[in-house]
């Protein structure tokens, strides 16, 4: 399988960041962005661990591209993004075990993140290694971008912190500030990335989906 | 120089072409507060018309039937408050609408109509200013971007919105959930006539998960201060365990029969006070054609099924039920936001359903859920709100496949 179309290194990475975001355009990933985001720690660590895994998994898929059988490539693919999760998990679990058990499943469940196999199926079948495994970096960044910036809005205004740090003094620890309570529910962040996508397709209209009916004026 | 000159002169101006063509939406919208426009909504344009009923009147007549439920809702505030109120110095330094209720020269430990009706203006008065401000804001703005007329739909979001907020809510609270409602559920929808969710009740579903100590529990209804103070509503006493005959008047002491639900007399958000008057409201607005009478009964229909099946599954089991599974249909009636909710808010042309078989389905969707909420889930003794919210949800499924069973009935009668 040749490249369809030559695209360059530096393009390949700074796509995924406004382009082509893959949860603010490909609206991939939105499942573990609801459930990671309410603190930046574990926002921060799944960002990591997702950009690792996808980068790794897109580079060694791309290199054996040629020789996987059509018929059987997601499992082929399977195989190597689960190996790659399990090597993570478990690095987690040697190194920072207090956070992997915050994490909690969704280190395990990366494996299901449409992203890694999104990348796999539409990229690295089709480029060379070096080009995959760019795009798999760049692609877990531009996840981990609203990931940083959904769990900034919701750990500052949800609880009055930042990477555990006080920033707003929350009544109940004798301050000022009353935390919305709403913004610590993972539901928020379905608000939070709306929005985020109002204001990308706001910043380039290209983004947005043809409509599929026109109501009807007089 | 009349008022009509002034804006004869400035038209041109806002016209097209002119300085401030931009803000020909906020000309037209103080025009047309001033004054009747030429134009009248045209059944064609996208909002909700179904016939010469111009939109401008429908919200009008919302708005006037409300008023006599605001108006009982004032002075029950009042009316709580002087009951509850133990030591006014205690009470005022801790609620500044309370300072400003005695500056305006109410009495308040032994105020009678007048001191109790400033109470209840000095809770109700910021708290509606408030979302009007903000909700007009947000409203113009967008009719400004994007071009369309201001619709006078936000006159009633914001008066609903301010009569189902406990009165002592934070005003920063109140401009939260007003900018909530009308940005999120109305106009990322394509504002006036195109939101599918009631705005009103959006915000304040927004105010009851995000600030729930402010919007819900037992200290938020009443207008006073007291440490040991609990003002628990009737629908959360009977919640925690008590039953016909025992309810309290938590803010007066008095003890409350159904009578004094149905007229009023207890505590809860400005709207919810009197069934009475919402159902005269409920009459005139019936009669006016402007609310759907399928919606309301099936409403009634399937809240009085499902306490029905609830009190029976209750009394034949041998375990203890639950006092609120043995709540009767007409206590669920006159309780909490039952009434206002059936009246003002779910019958909202643009968030029902709108034929007529889904209407009934709507209804009793809601008046289902509501029961349900109310007596299954023990962290929520009101349901009206999230009932409301699911029914908006779903009604236009439920339209869809009335649509599609029409077209099936049709299709085999051609056969």
């Amino acid at each position: 399988m040749a490249a369809e179309e030559v695209l360059t290194s530096k393009e390949v990475f700074t796509r995924p960041f406004f382009k082509m975001n893959p949860i603010m355009l490909q609206v991939l990933g939105v499942c573990s962005s609801l459930a990671v985001t309410s603190s930046m720690q574990t926002a921060l660590i799944m960002a990591i661990s997702v950009s690792l895994v996808t980068a790794c998994s897109s580079f060694l898929i791309s290199c054996i591209r040629n020789w996987i059988p059509g018929a059987v490539r997601i499992i082929v693919q399977m195989t190597i993004i689960a190996s790659l999760v399990i090597v993570v998990d478990q690095l987690l679990k040697a190194f920072s075990y207090d956070l992997s058990k915050q994490l909690s499943v969704y280190v395990g469940l990366i494996i299901t993140n449409c992203i890694v196999m999104g990348r796999a199926e539409a990229f690295a079948m089709k480029y060379s290694p070096k080009l995959s495994f760019i795009d798999g970096l760049a692609n877990g960044f531009g996840y981990g971008m609203v990931l940083l910036v959904v769990g900034t809005i919701r750990e500052i205004l949800g609880s009055g912190t930042w990477f555990g740090l006080t920033i707003l003094p929350t009544v109940n620890n004798g301050g000022w500030y009353v935390p919305c309570g709403l913004l610590v529910m993972p539901p928020s962040a379905f608000f939070i990335i709306g929005l985020l996508i109002w204001a990308l397709r706001a910043k380039f209209p290209d983004q947005d989906e043809p409509e599929e009916f026109k109501i009807q004026e007089d | 120089m009349g008022l009509k000159t002034l804006f004869d002169k400035a038209a041109p101006l806002f016209k097209e072409g002119g300085k401030l063509s931009k803000l020909y939406p906020l000309y037209e919208g103080a025009l047309t507060f001033a004054y009747q426009l030429g134009d009248t909504t045209k059944p064609t344009t996208k909002t909700h018309v179904r016939d010469s009923a111009d939109f401008k009147r429908i919200i009008i007549m919302v708005f006037l039937a409300a008023l006599p439920v605001l108006f009982w809702g004032l002075w029950n505030v009042g009316n709580n408050s002087i009951g509850a109120n133990s030591d006014a110095a205690v009470s005022i330094s801790n609620h500044w609408q309370l300072w400003l209720a005695q500056l305006l020269g109410a009495d308040l430990q032994h105020g009678m109509i007048y001191s109790k009706l400033v109470i209840g203006l000095c809770y109700f008065l910021p708290i509606y200013i408030v979302s009007f401000i903000v909700g007009a804001f947000w409203e113009i703005l967008f009719c400004v971007l994007k071009k369309k007329p201001v619709n006078e739909g936000f006159f009633v979001t914001s008066l609903f919105f301010a009569m189902i907020v406990p009165p002592t809510l934070p005003l920063y609270q109140a401009a939260l959930g007003i900018t909530f409602g009308v940005l999120i559920a109305k106009e990322l929808f394509g504002g006036t006539g195109m939101n599918f969710m009631n705005p009103a009740l959006a915000g304040r579903a927004f105010l009851f998960f995000a600030y729930p100590k402010n919007i819900s529990g037992d200290v938020v209804w009443v207008a006073t201060n007291n440490d040991a103070f609990s003002g628990a509503t009737p629908l959360s006493q009977w919640a925690a365990g008590l039953g016909d005959n025992q309810l309290v008047n938590s803010a007066t002491g008095d003890s409350l029969s159904w009578m004094d639900c149905f007229l009023g007399n207890m505590p809860g958000a400005i709207g919810e006070g009197s069934t009475l008057l919402i159902c005269v409201g409920m009459v005139v607005l019936l009669m006016m054609r402007v609310i759907s009478w399928r919606i309301i009964c099936g409403i009634l229909l399937g809240a009085t099924a499902v306490s029905l099946l609830f009190n029976v599954y209750g009394s034949s089991q041998h375990m203890a039920a639950s006092s609120i599974m043995m709540m009767p249909f007409y206590w669920h009636f006159v309780l909490g936001g039952f009434a206002f909710g059936t009246v003002f808010m779910a019958t909202d042309p643009v968030t029902s359903s709108f034929t007529k078989k889904g209407k009934w389905a709507y209804g009793i969707l809601i008046g289902c859920m509501v029961v349900l909420i109310r007596v299954v889930n023990p962290a929520y003794p009101e349901g009206m709100m999230l009932a409301i919210l699911f029914a908006n949800m779903c009604a236009p499924i439920i339209d869809y496949v009335v649509k599609e069973l029409n077209v099936k009935r049709r299709i085999a009668r051609g056969k």
